[in-house]
């Protein structure tokens, strides 16, 4: 593992009118690192990938890409720089079948406008034989006749092959059972293990320690807390989820909290 | 029925971490088979039906299946279908377009009327051409109502269904009928290919054909992906080959292959291209499956939304110009009529679904195919109207439910 960071973020902040969704968070996470997001409901973890994945421009705050700061303004430009987020409803296309969908929006096209169907259906093959998928019986299966595992790898896989950099994970594990739990966390380990700066953001704390290098703690909009995995236990961290020490009350200003 | 996700019908699938290797044609009915009972019907019951269709009406009149009676179905069926296939691109995205039939006949009453031999006419390509425009240039319109307006389609074209049979009164004024004396718009539908010329576009779209599967199955080899088996190749060629001789043998019979087959043709081959092969079709069915997927991956949803109604018109338009050609008239009920109805149900009945993302431009054809045969073969019996309605709605209440239930049988299996 690289220990400088290829993402950090320094001092950001949000708020939605009155509401303060984060405020003045660090965060961090290097390549072949899996970083776990942690937090209760509401503790800002959606919008600060969103900030990450530039659906949301933050308030203040910057935002460095392997040290260089940088502006992120939309999902374009944060898949430019190689930060690919999948979300919790995954965004897959039913009716389309599984190359499609990994090309979606990206398609290769041949002369006269005509998509390269064989180019892209051997990548999608490579994808997913890089990311050892092997429960998908065929590329030209239409996604609506997989199971929840096989979706959540399908998408991971659209993340992954546009050679990113930072994979975010929003809930992966969220919906599914045990064994489709497993299949999630293999790949989510084998992310970080070929080189990628994974973010896992999850409730679960079980999978979290299972697959995760580091954790990062969010409570309230603040970042509370930040462990490694292996120096720490689940009620160290649960502990700083509910009761981690913030540096601003929330509805006060900064300046009159009494420590 | 299989619990596990077997491989769809159409594709050639194989596990994809499997070493790749061309599937025999054993294998290949086997895989189709299984599909077939797990509810992918595919084309299967358009075509059982066309069957029964034929037996029931040739027991009743021996009229039916004859080859004067065949040349007249091709006519009869030729506007019917160029709406459709515009329709199946709404209903892929989920949405509807109700001003087809009005559309199609503002775009008969311009070309008819540029085209009146007072000295003021146009040339006849103008002529044609101005409808076309005026055509897509309304489903621009539509479009752009319903997306930077947010209307739905439904009451946007609602709304055209009133306005347009207005546009089409206003137009002829107090003509009452325009006849149309342009030789060239008249022969689409009553001019026909000499019989040679039928054989010869017969056999060049025949190689056509096999060079564009060779082609593809060569690309695949080579990649090292799984290929159909070539006996499935040439099955398919030989099948095309023997319906086409078929159909240019029996119009030969009669009056010979109408020019308006071509036309038919042509936009069939431009369609199903544009749909299954270029990035516009791709993202058509995206926005019609999932359109925030669609939005998440860059795709500007407005934009495909606005293409696909202009495309609908301008197929309507084209449409109402083949009507006009076969009736070798307009009047003031151009468009009106059975043609709104007759179009969406030829693309719903063909198996387009209409909660978007599933349809073929092939579904056009043949569910255009089953509603001008029905009504062809009621015309034959004598029958009224009334009756031709009822059975029509019928076969369009028998079509969904089948697709329904097979639906629902994919879903017990896993596929859909």
């Amino acid at each position: 593992m690289n220990d400088s960071p290829i993402l950090e973020l320094r001092g950001v902040s949000k708020a939605f009118g009155a509401v303060q969704a984060l405020y003045e968070v660090d965060f961090h996470v290097a390549a072949g690192e899996v970083m776990a997001l942690v937090g209760d409901n509401g503790a800002g973890k959606s919008t600060l990938i969103k900030c990450i994945a530039g659906i949301y421009s933050s308030d203040s705050g910057e935002i460095l890409y392997n040290g260089e700061p940088v502006s992120i303004h939309g999902p374009k430009d944060a898949a430019k720089l190689g930060i690919e987020v999948v979300y919790q409803d995954l965004a897959l296309a039913d009716n389309l079948d599984v190359v499609q969908n990994m090309f979606l929006g990206r398609e290769e096209t041949t002369s006269l406008r005509r998509l390269d169907e064989v180019d892209m259906e051997r990548r999608a093959k490579e994808t997913l034989q890089t990311l050892s998928v092997t429960t998908i019986r065929s590329v030209r299966q239409t996604v609506a006749g997989l199971s929840g595992g096989q979706r959540q790898s399908v998408a991971v896989a659209k993340a992954v092959m546009w050679n990113s950099k930072v994979v975010i994970l929003d809930e992966p594990t969220a919906a599914l059972g045990v064994a489709q739990t497993r299949q999630v966390l293999d790949l989510v380990r084998r992310l970080g293990e070929q080189g990628l700066a994974v973010v896992l953001v999850s409730h679960n704390l079980h999978d979290v320690f299972e697959v995760s290098d580091s954790v990062t703690v969010l409570r309230l909009g603040q970042n509370v807390a930040e462990f490694k995995t292996k120096e720490t236990n689940q009620t160290e961290v649960v502990e700083a989820i509910t009761a981690g020490k913030l540096s601003k009350i929330p509805g006060q200003p900064a300046a009159e909290v009494v420590v | 029925m299989s619990t596990q996700p077997a491989p769809i019908e159409t594709s050639d699938a194989t596990p994809a971490t499997a070493v790749p290797g061309d599937e025999t044609i054993g294998e290949y009915a086997r895989r189709w088979w299984a599909g077939l009972r797990a509810g992918e019907l595919g084309s299967l019951p358009i075509v059982v039906g066309l069957v029964i269709i034929a037996i029931v009406f040739q027991s009743q009149n021996n009229q039916f299946l004859t080859a004067g009676n065949f040349v007249n179905l091709i006519v009869q069926m030729a506007a019917i279908t160029t709406i459709a296939m515009g329709i199946v691109f709404i209903l892929l995205l989920g949405e509807i377009d109700l001003s087809v039939g009005y559309v199609s006949g503002v775009a008969g009453v311009i070309a008819a009327l540029l085209l009146i031999p007072d000295g003021n006419q146009v040339p006849t390509l103008v002529g044609i051409g101005a409808a076309l425009v005026a055509g897509a240039a309304i489903g621009v319109l539509h479009g752009l109502i319903i997306t930077k307006v947010g209307v739905p389609s439904f009451v946007v074209t609602l709304a055209g269904l009133l306005g347009w049979n207005g546009v089409v009164l206003l137009l002829i004024g107090n003509r009452g009928t325009v006849i149309i004396q342009n030789n060239t718009v008249i022969g689409f539908a009553n001019d026909f290919l000499s019989p040679a010329t039928a054989w010869i576009m017969l056999a060049a779209a025949l190689a056509l054909y096999a060079g564009v599967l060779l082609l593809a199955r060569r690309a695949r080899a080579k990649a090292g992906l799984p290929a159909q088996p070539d006996l499935l190749l040439a099955l398919r060629v030989v099948g095309l080959g023997v319906v086409g001789a078929i159909v240019v043998y029996v119009a030969n019979q009669d009056r010979g292959i109408p020019y308006v087959f071509l036309v038919l043709m042509g936009a069939y081959i431009v369609w199903t291209y544009v749909l299954n092969r270029t990035r516009f079709g791709r993202h058509v069915y995206a926005v019609g499956g999932n359109a925030e997927a669609a939005r998440r991956a860059g795709i500007s949803v407005d934009q495909v939304r606005i293409a696909c109604f202009a495309i609908c018109s301008f197929m309507a338009a084209l449409g109402g110009i083949i009507l006009a050609s076969r009736l070798r008239s307009v009047d003031t009920n151009a468009g009106g009529g059975s043609i709104l109805l007759y179009s969406i149900a030829a693309a719903v009945i063909g198996g387009t679904s209409l909660f978007g993302g599933r349809g073929h431009i092939k579904s056009a054809v043949l569910g255009a195919l089953v509603i001008a045969s029905i009504d062809n073969g009621l015309g034959l019996l004598g029958l009224s109207s009334g009756t031709k309605f009822v059975v029509t709605g019928l076969v369009l209440l028998a079509a969904v439910t089948i697709d329904s239930l097979s639906r629902r049988r994919q879903e017990r299996a896993g596929r859909a």
